[in-house]
């Protein structure tokens, strides 16, 4: 689904990602840890193709084409979206007025329905952002998703912000977004979800792994052994755990 | 000088389509009452609604003594030379509409001035609405699209009764060559409330414009919204004013700006006169192709117990915001449009649906020009 090659990309001057190397086949789920600042929401946006930031040399190849120089909304069209950890708000748009501008084809009740699944209802007459507390930001990116049904599902962290009752609504939606209840041999959607505490890895196996350092992925493994050594030794002993692969 | 109504159907397609932009329903099927000027000839005036009469102001001068009492009142007729044009003409022309106490329309009702073959349109209209009375303004200026060149001088006094409610809504339609000066002025008595709402997105030569609205009774309310938009070679100078001269009146002016290469110079001031006052000036700008918006708003108060504020802002449209849509999907086109729709959405609270569908429409023709 998505092949990572070799990856450097510029903010401005400055390389923020050195060497990237990721595979996400179809059906997967991976999990991005690493310490603040390291490049991880970088690297989402690398993927989907900000312009503030500059590939300098590799390749980004979805579904089997190559997407490194593609426009934005073509990478969109093409199935890949993202849960923004800080999205613009927006004076005078309305969030229900976006979802029907994106949804191509959605009635006003298919969207409706969607937004009722995430207690969005009430918002859909709100501007985008303005005025949400942070867990009803990520209920709106969410919802967003719903509505656009990505193939390749990238969330920046999608738990924090979000309190205990919303959590276990996030989690069985972005589920939903994942086909988790559809056996991995004929499931389609892949995701690569940012998380910090792991609590929304409770509501979804993620199959993979990978730790963000210093703008280098440092070691892939088992997302749970990873989370429970970073709980104990912090970030910088992780590279050197055994139950980590070294790359 | 009144013609027949056949001169309605004379008009050209291009014509009717140009006042169509204004908001001139022909069909009258969403209007209660209806004053249509070409130049300076009345062609047509009617009005179905109880209590509410609407009468061309040189007849309307002869049948009743009393409204010369309220001509020149809220606009002074010496301001300044235009004022002094109008006051000048013999054969006055414009509108006359009076909602009598308690009467009230739920359609709005329409006010269309073409300016045709005249160099010079002069109109002065005057709107009363008393005691307990609520109505619906409507007004279109447009141009016809084969003047080469004009102007407009427009006089326009508001009367706001006690507790009467009034919304002017005024949408324009020039072209290039065309200059425009109009002059109002509305009078808001105790718990009154005038609301002005005003769209220019047609290109226009020089439009000059200071409209004021004196709070003069308790707790009366004004409210001015004005969306334009100044395209290559347009000059718009717009302001409103506020002078809040009772306890508990408030005031709030709000403007959205686009530049595609013309000047909008936006002003606003406030005057805070008495105690329990409030005032709120509001102007944001987007520069969409190198032009200038120069947002001037001045508040200004004058004892303890007034509150003013104001914010402006002037920009281009953030390009992570752009970025943000086309993640969703959309092309960069659809993304801006998208954003700069949002921007000019300035909802006004108690407008009627026609009204806002009305606004809506004349932004939306304007689109294709973003
Ligand atoms: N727009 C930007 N301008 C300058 N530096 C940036 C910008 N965006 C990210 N960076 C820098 O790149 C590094 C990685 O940031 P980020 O990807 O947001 O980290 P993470 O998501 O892992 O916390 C940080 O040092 C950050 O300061
Ligand atoms: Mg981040």
């Amino acid at each position: 689904m998505l092949e990572i090659t070799d990856l450097h990309v510029n903010v401005g001057d400055k390389e923020v990602l050195h060497d990237i190397n990721l595979r996400i086949g179809e059906g997967e789920t991976h999990a991005l840890m690493g310490p603040n600042g390291s490049g991880k929401s970088t690297l989402l946006m690398a993927i989907m193709g900000f312009g503030n930031l500059t590939v300098t040399s590799g390749s980004i190849v979805f579904k089997e084409r190559d997407i490194t120089r593609l426009p934005i909304n073509e990478r969109a069209r093409m199935g890949i979206g993202m849960l923004f950890q800080r999205p613009p708000t927006i004076a005078g748009l309305k969030l229900g007025k976006l979802l029907s501008a994106t949804s191509r084809g959605l009635s006003e009740e298919d969207i409706l329905r969607y937004a009722r699944s995430v207690n969005m209802d009430e918002f859909l007459d709100r501007d985008i952002n303005v005025g949400f507390s942070g867990g009803e930001i990520k209920r709106s990116e969410l919802l967003q998703l719903k509505v656009q049904q990505p193939d390749l599902v990238m969330l920046d962290e999608p738990e924090s912000g979000v309190d205990l009752e919303n959590m276990a609504l996030m989690g069985g939606a972005i589920a939903g977004l994942l086909e988790k209840d559809i056996h991995m041999v004929e499931r389609h959607k892949s995701g690569l979800i940012i998380t910090h505490t792991g609590y929304i890895l409770d509501y979804l196996d993620a199959d993979q792994g990978h730790v963000m350092i210093d703008g280098q992925i440092r070691c892939h493994g088992n997302p749970r052994e990873i989370l429970r050594v970073v709980k104990e030794k912090g970030y910088r002993e992780c590279f050197r755990c055994p139950a980590c692969v070294r790359v | 000088m009144t013609k027949d109504s056949g001169e309605i159907e004379s008009l050209s397609e291009e014509d009717r389509e140009r006042l169509a932009l204004t908001g001139l329903d022909l069909e009258m099927t969403n209007r209660c009452g209806s004053f249509f000027q070409i130049d300076q000839d009345v062609v047509h005036t009617s009005c179905a609604a109880e209590g509410i009469e609407v009468i061309p102001i040189a007849a309307a001068l002869e049948k009743y003594d009393w409204l010369a009492d309220y001509a020149w009142k809220a606009v002074p007729r010496d301001k300044d030379k235009y004022t002094k044009y109008v006051a000048r003409q013999e054969q006055p022309a414009g509108v006359v509409i009076i909602a009598r106490k308690g009467s009230r329309s739920i359609m709005p009702l329409q006010a269309c001035l073409l300016l045709q073959r005249g160099r010079v349109q002069h109109v002065h209209n005057i709107i009363i609405a008393e005691e307990g009375a609520e109505i619906h303004l409507i007004s279109g200026c447009a141009s016809a699209t084969h003047t080469e060149r004009g102007s407009h001088l427009g006089v326009s006094e508001f009367y706001v009764g006690k507790n009467a409610k009034v919304t002017s809504t005024m949408i324009h339609s020039w072209s290039r060559h065309i200059n425009v000066f109009p002059r109002s002025a509305a009078i808001i008595e105790e718990g009154g409330i005038f609301l002005s709402n005003y769209v220019c997105m047609q290109p226009v030569h020089r439009i000059q414009m200071y409209p004021a609205a004196h709070l003069v009774g308790k707790d009366g309310i004004a409210r001015f919204s004005s969306i334009v938009m100044g395209m290559p070679g347009s000059h718009l100078d717009i302001g409103s004013r506020a002078v809040l001269a009772a306890e508990g009146t408030s005031a709030e002016l709000v403007t959205r700006a686009i530049t595609t290469g013309g000047t909008i110079v936006s002003r606003g001031h406030v005057i805070g006169a008495k105690n329990g006052t409030r005032g709120h000036i509001e102007c944001r700008g987007l520069i969409l192709k190198d032009g200038t918006i120069h947002a001037i708003p001045e508040i200004e108060g004058q004892l303890t117990g007034t509150e003013l504020s104001h914010e402006a802002a002037v920009g281009k449209i953030a390009r992570h915001e752009i970025e943000y849509l086309m993640s969703r999907g959309l092309d960069e086109e659809e993304a801006t449009a998208t954003i700069i729709r949002g921007f000019l959405d300035v909802k006004i609270s108690g407008l009627p649906a026609v009204l806002q569908k009305q606004i809506d429409e004349a932004i939306d023709k304007a689109e294709s020009g973003f």
